[in-house]
């Protein structure tokens, strides 16, 4: 079994720090400006101010102007010169203030970065790490609250990530800013400062209480394309990534299910070893994402799963994802794929 | 300007119906054509002003045209370069081999041994005279019509015919559409087939040149049809904001496949105006006076080194061909345009310059044109030595699947596993050493 089992613990001669997921974007940010000199952080908002999520807060005053700067409201032009600045030889970390807005950046990202490397032969490459906030759960209605990784999943030559813990998106983003393809790195902001239970009417628990903040104070990585084992079970698997990881668990626990929950953290390229090993263990297989439905992310999960287990599995793959409407305001906990969705996918995997 | 309208409203009020104005050229297929209201100045009446000047005060040479090759086919005013005639000559000879080369590629697709090409006939003088005043490593991000910028960086010419056959010799392992070159080598950057997407990319790097404390510049060309892209607008903003060291070259050969410059919004203002809005040095140039187009990429690479900012030039051009092997201009143009274009030929005026000067005459000119249709020749038969397309040596299978990452992931390995599976059904015959086809 390839997915990573460990959790966060300190290096060897530090003690235990707690910190949320914004600080250790943070942390990572700072780390690799301070590593490498031809790493640029850009972006709207990013320079002075320090970011709309206060990711990038501390970072321009520290690296100087030309490592850490402001941009035009521009994402065509942010992606753009962020692959003029790659073929010259730099590491730029631009971020998008929400994947809602990555839209008009797409053509630079799809039909430039992605392809770079392939339509060159190797003379250009596209070493950029596009940081964006994403995904709902925060009243965001529609333009602050979608998930579009599916658009990226299907462009050959993009990496996509999306960290669920303050631990793996240190690790995550020190990986992709370090690696030499482009990747998409989806922030879920829902879980920037706490996990999420999926309770809306509940309070937000601190990611002070969780496990995974424990997060060392240097440099460390975590592997693209392998998952974590967040639970260890046989009654079922699920595979999820990012928010949805932490709704999962809670219902789980909740119901008292066996689940093995898979946190897949990296969608391209996929674990596929460690999604085929827990799905022959247990046979069945809960597929959640925030993401509208149709042609989702997690309907490629299932056709995999579907071809590489097919004599293993004892009840159809389920999906659990946002309905195929655009994601609304008030309506936000309707559309929520919770814990009632999800206990009812759950219920109807078992056969319960 | 406006259309009357061809459709009455009946809204039942009094106010004036609105018309949509839609651009037509002057002339199509058929029409007497006459350029004479198209004002092209005098050659060397234009100011040459100081490379540090602010955008602000050289307002009129966005809207003239700096030309500097006369009638007389002299040189004229401040904007004459003062080349040697040894450059002069190497200048004539690229665009010569330029000319050469278009002319067999063209030939070869219609042949059947390649599957598309473009020519730059009558622009020439945009990307060799343009090119030979930057330095060699300054960064270059073209469209697809300046392989002129190949041939004056010294490309070996068997590269360029082995990527347009995509045969097992291309550096590009038959990935790319023909004429799509790169060459990391010669600072030409990786064409791409989605217009202006290069032109924010040439001042990213730029900027990345200016934020190492480097000397390096960029330069990117663009049709006058693409800057209507978004991303030029981009490519306009940043340069001013982070006063990138770029230079912004429009090609404006009045055609964007059969639409004319008007769909461009050249109807009301010139391309080189469009500068004046970012605050960007603007400079509208005689884009087949190779001397005018040395001198004023010169001028804007100096402005660049000095930090003085980024320039927008307006190369006024005329595409003397039809766009590409896929496209017949007889449909939607003129024919006589071609011949009244005023500004001429780029090529017959710098060798008419050089016999002026008394440094060429027509025999060594007939010679040189001999030599290049012979050297263009030499290395097609060389180049097909490795291929041509379809006839079975391009590079083996597994190639597919590089290079969309540094590393094969599992779903790529598995695919180039089916390839070569569905090679062995498909073609059976196939030689193993070269994984040809049939």
């Amino acid at each position: 079994m390839n997915a990573q089992t460990e959790t966060a613990k300190p290096a060897e001669g530090e003690t235990e720090r707690r910190i949320n997921m914004i600080e250790a974007i943070n942390e990572a940010l700072d780390i690799m400006l301070e590593r490498d000199d031809d790493v640029i952080v850009m972006g709207e908002d990013v320079g002075y101010f320090g970011g709309v999520f206060r990711c990038t807060a501390g970072l321009q005053e520290k690296h100087g102007k030309t490592r850490v700067f402001d941009t035009p409201i521009s994402e065509c032009g942010i992606i753009g010169v962020a692959v003029g600045m790659g073929a010259y030889g730099l590491r730029p970390v631009p971020e998008i203030q929400f994947a809602d807005y990555i839209y008009p950046g797409l053509d630079q990202l799809i039909s430039e970065a992605a392809r770079l490397r392939y339509r060159s032969a190797c003379d250009y490459t596209a070493p950029l790490t596009v940081r964006s906030p994403f995904g709902g759960g925060i009243f965001g209605g529609q333009t602050h609250s979608q998930s579009p990784e599916a658009i990226f999943t299907h462009v050959a030559g993009l990496k996509t990530v999306i960290p669920s813990t303050p631990y793996d998106a240190k690790g995550l983003l020190i990986s992709s800013i370090e690696d030499n393809d482009p990747v998409i790195f989806f922030e879920p902001k829902r879980i920037y400062n706490g996990p999420f239970s999926g309770y809306y009417d509940k309070p937000v628990e601190p990611w002070k209480k969780h496990k995974d903040s424990v997060v060392p104070e240097g440099y460390y990585k975590i592997p693209l394309g392998k998952a974590r084992h967040v639970t260890e079970g046989d009654a079922l698997t699920v595979l999820a990534y990012g928010t949805m990881v932490h709704v999962a668990e809670a219902v789980c626990r909740e119901k008292g299910v066996d689940a093995e929950i898979l946190d897949l953290r990296t969608l391209v390229p996929l674990d596929i070893e460690a999604i085929e090993a827990s799905v022959r263990k247990t046979g069945r297989c809960l597929i959640v994402h925030e993401a509208t439905r149709t042609s989702g992310f997690g309907a490629e999960l299932s056709a995999l799963v579907t071809e590489r287990c097919f004599y293993h599995l004892e009840a159809p793959v389920e999906r659990v994802t946002g309905f195929d409407t655009p994601y609304p305001h008030s309506l936000e906990w309707a559309y929520f794929p919770g814990p009632v969705r999800i206990g009812e996918a759950i219920d109807k995997i078992l056969g319960e | 300007m406006a259309d009357p309208a061809d459709n009455s409203p009946n809204s039942g009020d009094n106010r004036p119906a609105l018309a949509l104005h839609v651009p037509e050229p002057k002339y199509r297929p058929g029409d007497p054509v006459d350029f004479s209201d198209i004002d092209i100045g005098k050659p060397g009446d234009q100011p040459r002003p100081d490379e540090s000047a602010q955008p602000d005060d050289m307002q009129d040479l966005a809207y003239g045209l700096v030309r500097v090759l006369g009638d007389d086919d002299k040189a004229h005013g401040p904007w004459d370069p003062k080349l040697d005639p040894e450059t002069l000559r190497t200048m004539l000879g690229h665009m010569a081999m330029v000319r050469a080369f278009d002319e067999r590629m063209f030939r070869g697709q219609r042949q059947g041994k390649t599957s598309f090409y473009m020519k730059c006939t009558g622009e020439e003088a945009t990307s060799v005279a343009a090119s030979m005043a930057l330095a060699s490593d300054d960064m270059v991000f073209p469209s697809y019509r300046q392989q002129g910028i190949l041939i004056a960086r010294g490309y070996p010419m068997i590269e360029m015919i082995n990527q347009i056959y995509s045969n097992k010799g291309d550096k590009l392992k038959g990935r790319q559409l023909p004429i799509m070159y790169s060459s990391r080598e010669h600072s030409f950057f990786s064409i791409s087939g989605n217009l202006a997407t290069q032109t924010p990319q040439a001042v990213g790097w730029a900027m990345a040149s200016a934020i190492k404390g480097d000397s390096r510049v960029a330069a990117t060309w663009v049709g006058e049809g693409s800057t209507a892209e978004g991303d030029f607008h981009s490519a306009c903003t940043f340069a001013t904001v982070y006063n990138a060291p770029v230079i912004l070259n429009v090609i404006n050969n009045q055609w964007a496949i059969s639409s004319f410059s008007g769909f461009a919004g050249a109807e009301r203002t010139t391309f080189a105006a469009r500068a004046l809005g970012y605050g960007l040095a603007g400079l509208r140039v005689d884009g087949n006076d190779a001397l005018a187009c040395y001198a004023a990429e010169q001028w804007a690479a100096n402005r660049a080194r000095a930090n003085a900012g980024p320039t927008l030039i307006e190369f006024f051009t005329y595409r003397a061909e039809g766009h590409s092997t896929s496209d017949d201009p007889s449909g939607y143009r003129s024919a006589q345009e071609r011949e009244e274009w005023p500004l001429g030929d780029p090529i017959m005026r710098l060798k008419n310059h050089l016999i002026a000067i008394g440094e060429w005459d027509e025999d060594r000119q007939a010679e040189m044109d001999k030599e290049c249709a012979e050297k263009v020749k030499a290395t097609t038969k060389e180049a097909e030595k490795n291929g041509i397309l379809g006839h079975g040596l391009h590079h083996p299978f597994h190639t597919m699947f590089e290079d969309v990452f540094e590393e094969l992931p599992w779903h790529l390995e598995e695919q180039a596993e089916q390839a070569t599976r569905e090679r062995k059904i498909k073609w059976p015959d196939s030689h193993p050493k070269d994984g040809a086809g049939k």
